[in-house]
């Protein structure tokens, strides 16, 4: 996509989201809001999978690891602190801190793909039955209980200014549509930067980018950190729009589902995976009501049928044939004018024989 | 003294299992040499220069550039001492185009500003400018060896190591190379990896040639060319031209 | 003194339940570099297929040993057929196809036959006394079997024309091509016979644990963290991995509790992949099955 293309795209981004923002809650009954709110916390989640494998090439199984480390820590940092301005900037911390220690070791240990997917579905898997035997009592950070497989009530999200003021739903939704619109630009951002772009050279051959001076193991710790606080960051609001937080952020499905999301809506873009998240969100939530079929089934075959057959995805296969479809008609558009062209020197020129 | 010698190894040796591939060689090279490695098949070159460029480590033996010990380090630590890399498959970013490819290699050390204008220097000088926007994966075999050989020159060093850099080259391309070559020359210390022989004639100082992992014999062109050692393990029982 | 053997036993046990989860996958990864993700699904599919045909009168020692991997394995040669052998070379789509592929038959089951448990069976041992403590005698004869599934596979490996033409497309497949070996058919068969082992496994863990559809989910970790420390020898790879990880695992959950001893085992993972990225038979036994 040339530069002009692009910008265009960004800016019709930003003009959607912003509709989005401000008229969901006018238009939207106040389920629906909170559906939404919900959805938006998953697409964040997608966004920080798109951003490290689609641009940093590491692919990671087990995201929801982070997620959900951000989802109890903000719980737990909220209920402790009495507040929540606090505890999000506690629970960002602490996932980003995750992220980094979790990467030290595999990157410096140069793990290749293969093992990283396999490691970090492995660490999400663990927590997920680490923390779903702490039900008893004695299982608490603070005065927060872990609560087991029953898990935490997330205290309500209060305005900055007064810890005893709490956000209506509506209001929970801004600030989860807000995350959402902050990191995609922020995302953006960064696959713009140097940073970003020495990432995307790592993703297309290491060891050249090691040939040219740059410590592969320092870019790809830092992408996954990065990846990480915004998957911790899309945790915080999950809690914040669900109300109370699980073990079963951290389970295996979960987990499928961040990945099928990138798949599908387009691995190479940022937009995409946040896109296959919401298709994909309400999708399940739709054909988890019938039980004809479980959905595990479905999903399955879904993403066995994008790996073999649409591996790119929705959104560049849609930009491709797009792109077909335009460089067709300006070749059908120019074919014409040559023709006309063609045909009026032929009535000019003197005939001779 | 020292004379300015900006690489040498003592000792070095590398084995994998019971396979010597590098047997305690000492080298050594001399700043602004322009330095040829050749051997048959087998005879260690490679491996020689994946130990200096920090691919492998030896398993004996240090490797000393510009007085520092760099045995153990990383590839990276390598590049950053202005040592241009360029290996024997080409290694360049398939999905990206020509100029971001020149652009990473000159961001990596300059501002962002010169790093535009090198890039633009480098792509004029190898003529690239027609293919500046193609996507790597896209273009010919030898273009992409002239590519990576941009990406070289993009980062401004001071030594360069290259691995066949003429392999599966047109004539034409091989004389370009050759040419673009000495040009470096004239302000960088270079080693050059080769089996071309024709090549080797183009661009040839001194010579090193390797055998079963050892220095058999180091000298101008036609001493190489005369020496019977050289003769039997490496040029063969072909007619000696 | 009963309490450490009871111990010992416990880790021994342990030990033997790696090998057991782990030795279809490592021939599979052994021979072809596939990650199979459905392998936990395969396990789970041996465990429905012992407990399904017991509760309908079938003997429990005819569904372990014949019916469990013949069904298992020929689900394997299905999913060769159909979906891996589209995607030899490419890893890590290999590793989303299969995802895929176990979501698809954690979906099936759960349609099939609901997601609680089929009613469970009882171990066919009853305990068995060591001084003051009792231990299964299931886990006993667990540990004879998994030491019989090494010693088979390594008989095959070493002795059979099957074994040898194995052998030599791991090591070489263009090299085997050119020899007349069907390169495919050699890897139809391994991926068979690494599904068979697998649905004998799963088959035998049944009676000790209750199988839900998800339990894949719950095998999956332990089982790819013992392939991948062990590296690419089948068998040494596979039997080192298990010891270390395993007695880790037992200790640690002997001294401070089950989940611990879980974490250990992966945290000791990681340390052996950052010291030997290419399993433990990447560095030491490197030569061997």
């Amino acid at each position: 996509m040339n530069r002009s293309r692009e910008t265009k795209a960004l800016i019709s981004i930003g003009i959607i989201g912003l509709v989005i923002l401000f008229g969901a809650p006018h238009s939207l009954d106040l389920f629906s809001v909170i559906s939404l709110t919900t959805a938006v916390s998953l697409a964040i989640l997608a966004l920080s999978l798109g951003l490290i494998w689609g641009f940093g090439g590491i692919l990671c199984f087990g995201q929801t690891a982070f997620f959900g480390i951000g989802a109890y820590a903000y719980a737990i940092a909220a209920l402790n602190f009495g507040g929540s301005t606090g505890a999000i900037l506690a629970a960002l911390i602490v996932a980003a801190a995750s992220a980094a220690l979790l990467g030290y070791f595999m990157f410096y240990g140069r793990l290749s793909d293969v093992y990283l997917a396999v490691i970090t579905l492995t660490v999400t898997l663990i927590l997920y039955s680490v923390i779903r035997r702490t039900s008893g009592p004695e299982y608490k950070i603070g005065i927060a209980k872990l609560g087991g497989f029953n898990g935490i009530n997330v205290p309500p999200i209060n305005y900055p200014w007064d810890a005893t003021q709490f956000l209506y739903p509506e209001h929970v939704f801004y600030v989860a549509m807000v995350a959402l619109l902050l990191a995609y630009f922020l995302c953006v951002w960064v696959t713009k930067s140097h940073f970003g772009r020495v990432s995307v050279s790592i993703r297309e051959n290491e060891l050249r980018s090691e040939l040219l001076g740059y410590d592969v193991r320092l870019y790809k710790l830092c992408m996954f950190t990065i990846g990480g606080a915004i998957a911790g960051l899309a945790g915080i609001m999950f809690a914040n729009s669900i109300g109370r937080i699980t073990p079963d952020v951290f389970n295996l499905y979960n987990a499928a589902l961040a990945i099928i999301w990138v798949i599908i809506g387009g691995r190479g873009t940022l937009i995409g995976p946040v896109l296959g998240a919401l298709i994909l969100f309400y999708m399940t939530s739709f054909l988890g009501q019938q039980s004809v079929v479980n959905i595990n089934l479905f999903l399955g075959l879904v993403l066995i049928v994008f790996v073999l057959v649409v591996p790119k995805g929705i959104v560049p296969s849609l930009i491709q044939l797009w792109d077909r479809r335009r460089s067709r008609r300006m070749t059908a558009r120019s074919a014409k004018k040559m023709r006309r062209r063609g045909r009026s020197r032929v009535k000019e020129a003197p005939v001779e024989e | 003294m020292r004379s300015n010698v900006v690489l040498e190894t003592r000792s070095l040796s590398m084995h994998f299992g019971g396979v010597v591939a590098v047997d305690r060689v000492d080298f050594s090279l001399r700043e602004n040499e322009l330095r040829c490695l050749i051997g048959p098949n087998g005879a260690g070159k490679s491996t020689f220069f994946k130990c200096l460029t920090a691919q492998l480590r030896p398993t004996a033996g240090d490797v000393v550039i510009r007085d520092f010990n760099v045995t153990g380090s990383e590839s990276h630590q390598i590049a950053r001492m202005g040592i241009g890399i360029k290996t024997q498959v080409p290694n360049v970013f398939d999905g990206l185009d020509v100029e971001e490819n020149i652009w990473l290699s000159a961001s990596q050390s300059a501002s962002a500003k010169r790093a535009r204008v090198i890039t633009s220097e480098v792509v004029e000088r190898l003529e690239l400018g027609e293919v500046r926007k193609s996507q790597l994966g896209s273009l010919a075999h030898g273009q992409r060896q002239l590519v990576e050989l941009g990406m070289v020159l993009a980062g401004e060093p001071w030594l360069v190591i290259l691995d066949e850099p003429t392999a599966g080259m047109t004539q034409d391309e091989v004389v370009r190379t050759a040419d673009v070559i000495r040009e470096i020359n004239q302000s960088a210390t270079m080693i050059v990896v080769e089996h071309d022989m024709q090549f080797i004639r183009m661009i040839a100082q001194k010579v090193t040639v390797f055998h079963q992992g050892q220095i058999l014999v180091e000298g101008n062109m036609d001493e190489i060319s005369s020496d019977h050692r050289v003769r039997e393990v490496y040029l063969g029982h072909r007619k000696s031209s | 003194m009963d309490l450490f053997a009871a111990l010992v036993l416990q880790i021994i046990y342990g030990i033997a339940n790696l090998v057991l989860i782990s030795i279809g996958l490592a021939v599979i990864f052994g021979m072809m570099r596939v990650i199979n993700l459905a392998h936990g699904e395969f396990l789970m599919l041996g465990g429905y297929a012992v407990i399904v045909a017991t509760n309908n009168g079938v003997n429990i020692w005819v569904a372990m040993f014949i019916l469990a991997p013949l069904i298992v394995g020929l689900i394997g040669l299905i999913v060769e057929w159909c979906l891996i052998r589209f995607l030899y070379g490419r890893m890590v789509d290999t590793l989303l196809a299969t995802w895929g592929l176990s979501l698809f038959f954690i979906g099936l089951i759960t349609t099939i036959f609901g997601a609680q448990t089929a009613t469970t069976i009882s171990p066919p041992f009853g305990a068995i006394t060591i001084g003051e403590y009792s231990s299964s005698g299931y886990e006993l004869f667990l540990i004879c079997i998994a030491v019989l599934m090494i010693i088979l596979v390594y008989l095959l490996l070493r002795y059979t024309k099957l074994g040898l033409v194995a052998r030599g497309t791991m090591q070489g497949a263009d090299m085997a091509a050119s020899l007349g070996v069907s390169t495919q058919r050699v890897y139809s068969t391994t991926f068979g016979i690494g599904a068979a082992l697998t649905g004998l496994a799963g088959g035998l863990l049944a009676p000790i644990t209750g199988i839900l559809p998800t339990s894949g989910a719950i095998y999956i970790g332990k089982a790819f963290i013992t392939v991948i420390s062990g590296g690419t020898a089948i068998l040494a790879g596979t039997a080192s991995a298990s010891v270390l990880l395993g007695a880790i695992n037992g200790i640690v959950a002997f001294l401070i509790g089950p989940t611990m001893g879980e974490v250990a085992l992966l945290l000791l993972a990681i340390v052996l992949l950052r010291l030997m990225p290419q399993g433990i038979t990447g560095r030491f036994f490197k030569r061997s099955l």
